[in-house]
């Protein structure tokens, strides 16, 4: 399939008109061989820089426990505040320094990615799994139904982030079931809102009219014949949520309504290290990279899935 | 006209219903009040008394028309730790929230514009590239830590700029640059995709074999119809600064109303967080309603949705 369009595309570049010499004429055709033969190598395709730029939170995540240097929580108040290794003062046992309680900041944030990356995980598929349901009732059934989750996603719009976080904060204190709810109640309605419009469309292609006729229930072309259609964009919707699943985590974190010590997490650590920043620059810096980078490589992926999901959905 | 003005009104005082009872539910969660009121030594009678002067043996409902009608009457209680009225409290304190989150509006604004309109312009440049993922990494970087990292270079290690408080101008610099960065970001993204579909369209084709300048095509024909897709996510971008002002304004000891509502937070003093989940909410409200109004005025399409 690729073949054909890249030789199309190199005989347009190499363009033999008459104006050109002869040797041009004479090269197209090996340039059209040579694409063909030689098909965009499988590492071309892949986002590199996005996933550089995930690797570490994937991997501190999944495999932290064998990669600390150090034990995270061990306290040493004879090493407190040790800059990083390249700095004076530093040393390569301690790669990036050492926090107000002596304990080694690699192994803190290779520690501190687990609980982000769960929570993303969880909370995304969450609101995907309420958003979706929401999205496809109200675009199929219509009607009421429909119009009352318009404004339920109206209010939600209407509401700032931040003040839902502290609302939810308030009525269930901190912990992981704030961050939870906090990411379900954020993200749900983007799902319902592109899902709807979706199905709007697609309940009126013929495949459906054919499959009521067919007596098919209303749950059936619903999870067999509607669902599949609008998975893709909400594939695309999941990557760059998760990116903002751990900008809200960090929030959540940085109020103190989030995990609370000696559990720890790159948004804790940030907010923690915000004391030091005159004396221990490094404690709250390296945590915030590490998230930038994660919430960036998120974004740049879903970008990258929805340009090649489109492409595909083209050719 | 009036229809949709109308149309509009009931939405938003739909939405704004919708709201209280969050925050009436997120309020009722949070705890049992008479506990807190109660004396150590209350008997079971005293509660009960507590609970009926309170309204709370009335069924949900009549609670929440109860709590509404005081939230009308901008009646939401007293400040538990200032005995003061929470309102008047939260009202105090607007007006900083206000200069900081309007400033960062305007400035996001104006650079959103430019940048998108001068990226759309010369796509594909080195300076769009770079651009580009400029704004991308203002998105990705949390609003506080940005913060932080600016206090470090300019206050810490430059001694340019004070890095909390509110008096000179010098002030106001990290907390609007903090709080408009993301806002610059997505108004850059939003104007340039809309710049370019405008750009590819028959019209702006017809100006330039009619000769026009570039500048003016770009700056007087084109923008004006590019205009309104941004113009629609402005109103929600005002009223997010405003509210994402509750985070800048910690980091910067910035003294409004997110600063009051994060003490609050962590005080629980309820009536606070109330009364400024109200005040805001309001204000986003209001906001939305405003453009969805110039929308109409702008765009007569939308009127006939």
């Amino acid at each position: 399939m690729v073949g054909p369009q890249a030789s199309e595309i190199r005989r347009d570049k190499v363009g033999p008109t008459m104006t050109e010499g002869v040797e041009e004429v004479a090269a197209a055709p090996i340039a059209v061989a040579d694409t063909l033969v030689r098909p965009v190598p499988w590492w071309a395709k892949v986002p590199w820089l996005p996933l550089i730029l995930l690797s570490p939170m994937l991997v501190f995540g999944l495999f932290g426990q064998w990669l600390m240097p150090h034990d995270p929580t061990l306290i040493d108040f004879t090493n407190t505040q040790r800059p990083p290794a390249w700095l004076a003062g530093g040393s390569w046992s301690y790669p990036l320094g050492t926090d107000n309680f002596g304990r080694d900041l690699l192994s803190t944030l290779i520690d501190g990615a687990y609980v982000p990356l769960i929570v993303a995980i969880v909370g995304v598929f969450g609101a995907a799994l309420i958003g979706i349901t929401l999205g496809m009732v109200a675009g199929y059934f219509g009607g009421w139904v429909d119009a009352l989750l318009m404004q339920l996603v109206d209010v939600k719009m209407s509401i700032p982030a931040t003040l839902l976080i502290i609302l939810i904060g308030s009525a269930i204190g901190a912990g992981l079931p704030t961050i939870l709810s906090a990411i379900v109640f954020l993200f749900w309605a983007s799902y319902a809102r592109v899902v709807r419009g979706q199905v709007l469309s697609l309940r009126e292609r013929g495949y459906i009219a054919l499959a009521r006729v067919a007596n098919c229930s209303n749950f059936w072309i619903l999870t067999r014949h509607i669902l599949p259609n609008v998975l893709s964009t909400c594939i695309v919707l999941v990557t760059l949520q998760f990116g903002g699943a751990i900008m809200i985590e960090a929030g959540i974190s940085f109020l103190g309504l989030g995990v609370q010590p000696p559990a720890s997490t790159w948004g804790l650590m940030v907010s923690g290290g915000r004391t030091y920043l005159g004396t221990a620059w490094w404690m709250p810096v390296f945590p915030g990279i590490a998230i930038t980078m994660t919430v960036m490589g998120a974004n740049l992926f879903g970008d990258w899935l929805r340009d090649t999901l489109q492409a595909q959905s083209k050719a | 006209m009036f229809n949709y003005f109308l149309r509009r009104l009931v939405r938003a005082s739909i939405t704004l219903i919708g709201i209280s009872i969050i925050i009436f539910v997120a309020i009722r969660m949070s705890g049992d009040p008479v506990m807190s009121l109660a004396p150590e030594d209350a008997t079971e009678a005293d509660i009960a008394e507590i609970r009926a002067e309170l309204g709370l043996d009335k069924p949900v409902w009549v609670q929440y028309v109860i709590y509404a009608k005081n939230a009308v009457q901008g009646d939401f209680g007293r400040s538990i730790r200032y005995q003061q009225p929470a309102l008047d409290m939260v009202a105090a304190r607007l007006p900083a929230t206000i200069h900081v989150g309007l400033s960062a509006f305007i400035l996001a604004t104006l650079i959103g514009v430019f940048l998108g309109v001068t990226t759309a312009r010369y796509r594909g440049s080195g300076a769009d590239y770079s651009i580009r993922m400029g704004a991308i990494l203002c998105q990705s970087a949390p609003g506080f830590w940005l913060g932080m990292i600016l206090i470090l270079i300019f206050s810490v290690n430059l001694h340019w700029l004070p890095a909390s408080g509110r008096g000179s101008a010098a002030h106001m610099v990290l907390p609007v640059v903090t709080l408009g960065l993301a806002a610059v970001a997505s108004t850059m993204r939003l104007t340039r995709s809309s710049m370019l579909e405008t750009l590819g369209s028959e019209y702006v084709r017809f100006l330039r074999s009619k000769g026009l300048s570039e500048d003016m095509i770009v700056w007087k024909h084109a923008l004006r119809n590019s205009f309104i897709p941004v113009l629609a996510v402005m109103g929600l971008q005002l009223g997010n600064l405003m509210a994402g002002a509750i985070i800048v304004e910690t980091v910067f000891n910035w003294p409004g109303v997110g600063k009051l509502m994060v003490e609050a937070l962590q005080a629980r003093d309820f009536p606070i967080i109330q009364a400024g989940a109200f005040l805001l909410s309001i204000m986003m409200v209001s906001i939305n309603l405003l453009v969805d109004l110039l929308f109409g005025i702008v765009d007569p399409r939308i009127r006939y949705e």
